[in-house]
């Protein structure tokens, strides 16, 4: 494990670089989702304003 | 025929919302699998290099990174294209969902090759042609989005981002042969191998898992995005408002 | 109406020769951007030394970074005064092609903006140290960059056409863009500094600039239409 994580010594560049793989990855799909859902909720608001209008 | 009916309702609103949304776990499930493999492969199964260490398996990020920012533009050009001639919102809403993953992955790109630089050249940053054709596209990429946020109407910034994305596909290729060129110049001893087919399996085979699992999530991620613009620019259709009290 | 009444080149030529015409009277427009070459040319040596070794070093990309920068100002101007007085939106409206008429705008603009940058590369050229056989050279890059300068850049100016933060846009668009030439641009000089034939960069340019003429005003009046919408 100790060898694992010392990378051969190239630790300090093997986990950044990781890090940053997976904070990409992430904010990928946070990003999306969040575009997704603000749009979803925005659309029911509508719906929401267009029903009680027609009340 | 059979394939264009198929288009023509892909390129509908609704059923490409209802069909987007079905297809987002076949893709997003096989690309964790495929991206969790390939860098487990990658960061504790495959060998180091004898030459480069445990240093290389920034490759397994590098490599795809790298792949999926081409592969991002090639799309976004591509449906630009699309929209442009034929019209079809979709198309553009693809283009514009493209950009922000193939930029976020240029950058990632970058990164990570300039923390493979330091222990392979000894720099942070080197105006290796990869890198700098690689930068020059994420410049690309900034300039498509500040383009897209300076048009409040959305049928105008999609025509007009298209334009330039088509402008600039033409440049991607003259980009990197004029920067391979002027690099080559000055390339020193040191150059970078790419990991082909003088690889060994056992470093291959992730990357290619890696490679994979990110084409899907590009996928599954522009499935998404997707049908979020769709929410926004049909907001005044009838059957969105009736998905919205459904 | 049964067609017609100005032929196509005839058009064309009228568009050239106006904005010819009227850069005549603002002439301003034509010595600005040249000025501001020179003086981007002068911030290098007094910012990093006089040393005629040093100098003579990044010579070309001093001119090349200066001429590109000089191009970018310069395109301010390739549609703005047609776009307030509404002449754009007559030639997107006179029944010609508009991708020639812009194709002559664009010439113009090269003739206005890039030959008298090729006129003053050899005084700044010079006030670098740079040696007597590489200017000839240094004029022709230019001659010939510019050139796809001016029809990128138009591009550019029309997508960001009216656009309130127009100029630094322009420059994000534009820049990225004009990289490769840039890079060809100096490396001819370059290499005809070293005594080296400067031949492969120089015909790269040139071929640059045929697909830049025959390309970009297809670009140029998509985008012109889409800014005009």
């Amino acid at each position: 494990m100790e060898d694992f994580l010392h990378m051969g010594g190239y630790a300090r560049f093997v986990w950044p670089a990781y890090g940053l793989g997976f904070l990409v990855l992430a904010w990928n799909i946070w990003s999306a989702l969040r575009v997704q859902r603000d749009a979803l909720a925005r659309a029911r608001r509508r719906a929401e304003i267009g029903r009680t209008e027609g009340e | 025929m059979a394939t264009w009916t198929w288009f023509h309702k892909l390129a509908s609103p609704p059923h490409f919302y209802r069909i987007a949304g079905k297809m987002i776990p076949w893709f997003a499930i096989p690309a964790a699998l495929l991206i969790a493999a390939g860098l487990y492969g990658g960061l504790v199964l495959a060998p180091a290099d004898y030459q480069q260490g445990d240093a290389f398996r920034i490759i397994y990020l590098h490599v795809p990174a790298a792949w999926l920012s081409l592969m991002c533009y090639m799309t976004m050009a591509i449906s630009a294209a699309v929209g442009l001639i034929w019209r079809i919102k979709l198309s553009h809403a693809l283009a514009a969902a493209s950009a922000p993953i193939g930029a976020s992955f240029a950058l990632l790109a970058l990164a990570t090759g300039s923390l493979w630089g330091k222990p392979m050249w000894g720099t942070y940053w080197t105006w290796d042609a990869r890198l700098t054709s690689e930068l020059i596209l994420f410049f690309l990429y900034l300039g498509y989005m500040a383009l897209r946020s300076a048009f409040d109407d959305l049928t105008r910034a999609d025509r007009a981002s298209a334009v330039l994305a088509l402008v600039g596909s033409v440049n991607v290729p003259i980009i990197h042969f004029s920067v391979t060129w002027w690099n080559s110049l000055h390339q020193g001893s040191t150059v970078m191998r790419k990991g082909g087919p003088a690889m060994p399996v056992s470093m291959l085979a992730p990357l290619l898992m890696a490679a994979a699992g990110f084409t899907l999530l590009y996928a599954a991620l522009a499935c998404i995005r997707v049908r979020g613009e769709v929410l926004i620019r049909e907001r005044n259709a009838t059957w969105l408002k009736e998905l919205g009290s459904a | 109406m049964s067609g017609l009444t100005t032929s196509l080149p005839r058009a064309a030529w009228l568009v050239l020769e106006r904005d010819l015409r009227l850069a005549f009277r603002r002439w301003e427009q034509v010595t600005h951007p040249v000025v501001f070459f020179v003086m981007v040319a002068t911030l290098f040596p007094l910012a990093l030394s006089p040393e005629p070794a040093l100098l003579r070093s990044i010579a070309p990309g001093v001119v090349w970074v200066g001429a590109l920068l000089s191009s970018l100002l310069a395109l301010e101007s390739l549609f703005r005064t047609d776009l307030e007085d509404g002449t754009l939106e007559q030639l997107t409206l006179s029944g010609q092609p508009l991708a020639w008429l812009l194709l002559s705008k664009t010439l113009a603009h090269w003739f206005l903006s890039g030959i008298p940058l090729v006129v003053a590369a050899p005084v700044v050229a010079v006030s670098l140290a740079a040696p007597g056989e590489s200017i000839g050279v240094l004029m022709l890059s230019l001659a010939l960059g510019t050139g796809v300068l001016s029809f990128i850049g138009a591009v550019g100016a029309a997508l960001t056409l009216g656009s309130r933060r127009g100029s630094v846009l322009l420059s994000l668009l534009v820049l990225p863009l004009a990289m490769p030439v840039l890079i060809f641009g100096s490396r001819a000089t370059d290499q005809a500094m070293r005594g080296d034939l400067s031949n492969g960069p120089l015909w790269l340019l040139a071929a640059m600039l045929i697909l830049a003429v025959t390309l970009a005003p297809l670009a140029s009046a998509a985008a012109v239409r889409v800014s005009l919408e």
